[in-house]
């Protein structure tokens, strides 16, 4: 096997496995179109990271959890619902990151690596930076999984239980900025959403317990990296969307299986 | 003149008094105000955006109010179960899980504590079902379950006959009265079904953003606010369930206590007149 390609496995696995459990509980936590928003505000974060000369993940983390306080705070006084307010946040940072990055033409920013994704190009130093990023987010994840799981269920019984709600909110948010900075090199900006919540609803009907559901959708996601490079090799697709595509693969897969198994 | 509680020395839990609360240039709560005691069963009564629910918010902590106080005794433990409580379909979760998921024991020993508590509630054998299995009453005596685990010096219960059939909800009341006998917590309690709740409350607050009456249920439902709020035809509905049951009037009007009176019924007279006379 290349080397790039192995690196492009790691890589991938390594945002794959952190970005399952997390998706599961965008799923749970009908956060879907929360996560949407943050991976569209993550271009501005590049554009803004170039800009400054700094690394582009702590860029696109900082606009991600920027925008992540915002929505939480925005959310009363605006008194927008939701979903409105989230599409304008998205759409309004997806421009103003491609404003951005149109002044710096002449450095030969390649737009599309950033917004598909471009895993086969991942270098080791990148390798290490997911393997750290996304070990860091599973092990923060791992610790907050009991307080996350009781305000998930119902935040107002979490908080007469005494779990400090507001804090683990945003404890998940901001490890949701993480996987969308981590994940950008591998599917790109406007597919992270669906490396996120793709595997976590295929593992839903294989799982009675919250934690199987996370391990299957951890595993589920890195099948989806290893079908979709696959399928870029083979039939010269580009990577990013391979990798969605398998991983919907999965998700219809796994939709027709309770038919077969009726039968 | 009002008949004896029997609770009107036994310690205050939770008090609060003068609450009021102002959403969006609406007062939803005016002055209101309730106090639970010891091993007493509050419950508080009113019309559909009473601010019945605000109100057992603002005592729990869990909503401001923009006066008022609410008093706890040092280290209360509230056992809570909400109005509505969804599970979304995609989380997979056991009656198990969802009760151990309270509390921060270890998990071995959280789920023997777990059966003994869900058998305490008359569910002991859906331990391992799906929560989006269960039916309505099922589920509502597991989220009571959940609450209890935390061996509660007080329950607070909104609504917790929602969903459940007629003969159920009798049977939730009956239960949530045993559990009051048997562990001594207070119980403060939101309901639209006074008939059913009457034998077992020890108060009753009648809210409509203020506290429009509050005492004994018969006193209540006897008050000139009571009935205009409820109008007379739910008022003379309940008077008449009354009636089937054992109650009297003294001479002052009014009525004897139905706890009381559900012990006296062989006996008769006599030692009533001490209770309010």
């Amino acid at each position: 096997m290349d080397d790039f390609l192995i690196r492009a496995l790691i890589g991938g696995f390594g945002v794959a496995a952190v970005a399952g459990p997390l998706g599961a509980f965008v799923v749970w936590r009908r956060m879907a179109f929360f996560g949407g928003t943050l991976s569209h505000s993550a271009l501005l974060g590049v554009a803004l990271g170039v800009l400054l000369g700094v690394n582009l993940n702590i860029g696109i983390f900082a606009v991600c959890a920027v925008v992540a306080v915002l929505l939480v705070t925005l959310a009363r006084p605006s008194q927008l619902p939701n979903d409105t307010l989230l599409g304008i946040l998205a759409h309004a940072s997806l421009a103003f990151g491609l404003i951005g990055l149109s002044f710096m033409e002449a450095r030969r920013i390649d737009l599309m690596s950033y917004l598909f994704g471009d895993v086969l190009a991942t270098t080791e130093q990148e390798i290490v930076l997911i393997l750290v990023g996304g070990g860091l987010v599973i092990g923060v994840l791992v610790f907050l999984w009991h307080p996350l799981l009781a305000a998930t269920v119902d935040e107002e019984l979490a908080l007469v239980e005494g779990v400090p709600v507001k804090a683990v909110n945003l404890a998940f948010m901001l490890l949701l900025a993480v996987i969308v900075a981590l994940a950008m090199k591998v599917v790109g900006i406007l597919l992270v959403t669906s490396l996120i919540i793709i595997p976590a609803a295929t593992a839903r009907r294989f799982s009675t317990t919250p934690e199987q559901m996370a391990v299957i959708a951890a595993f589920g996601g890195c099948a989806a990296v290893a079908g979709g490079l696959w399928g870029s090799m083979t039939f010269d697709t580009p990577s990013g969307p391979s990798i969605v595509a398998a991983a919907f693969a999965l998700f219809l897969l796994s939709m027709l299986a309770p038919v077969f198994r009726r039968r | 003149m009002v008949p004896a509680n029997r609770f009107a020395a036994a310690k205050p839990l939770l008090e609060a008094s003068g609450l009021t609360v102002v959403r969006g240039g609406k007062e939803i709560l005016s002055n209101a105000g309730l106090k639970v005691r010891e091993g007493e069963i509050v419950t508080l009564i009113g019309p559909n955006g009473a601010g019945k629910t605000t109100i057992i918010k603002v005592v729990l902590g869990l909503m401001r109010a923009d006066s008022g106080e609410v008093k706890r005794r040092p280290g209360l433990v509230i056992g809570y179960m909400p109005q509505r409580l969804q599970i979304d379909p995609t989380l997979p979760l056991t009656v198990g899980r969802f009760l151990l998921l309270g509390g921060n024991q270890r998990y071995g020993q959280g789920r023997v504590r777990a059966a003994e508590v869900l058998d305490e509630v008359g569910a002991g054998t859906i331990m391992e079902t799906p929560l989006q299995a269960v039916s309505g009453g099922e589920f509502q005596r597991v989220v009571l379950a959940r609450a209890l685990l935390r061996d509660p010096d007080l329950l607070v219960l909104d609504e917790p006959s929602q969903g459940i059939d007629v003969n159920g909800q009798a049977a939730l009341y009956r239960l949530i009265a045993s559990i009051r006998d048997r562990r001594g917590c207070g119980v403060l309690m939101v309901s639209h079904d006074l008939h059913l709740v009457m034998a077992d409350t020890d108060e009753v607050v009648c809210l409509n953003h203020h506290v429009c009456c509050a005492g004994h249920p018969e006193t209540v439902t006897s008050d000139p606010n009571y009935i205009q709020l409820f109008g007379k035809q739910v008022a003379s509905t309940l008077a008449v369930y009354h009636h089937h049951h054992d109650h009297e009037h003294d001479a002052g009007g009014n009525v004897v206590s139905l706890a009381e009176a559900a012990l006296d019924t062989e006996k008769k007279t006599g030692e009533r007149e001490g209770h309010h006379g």
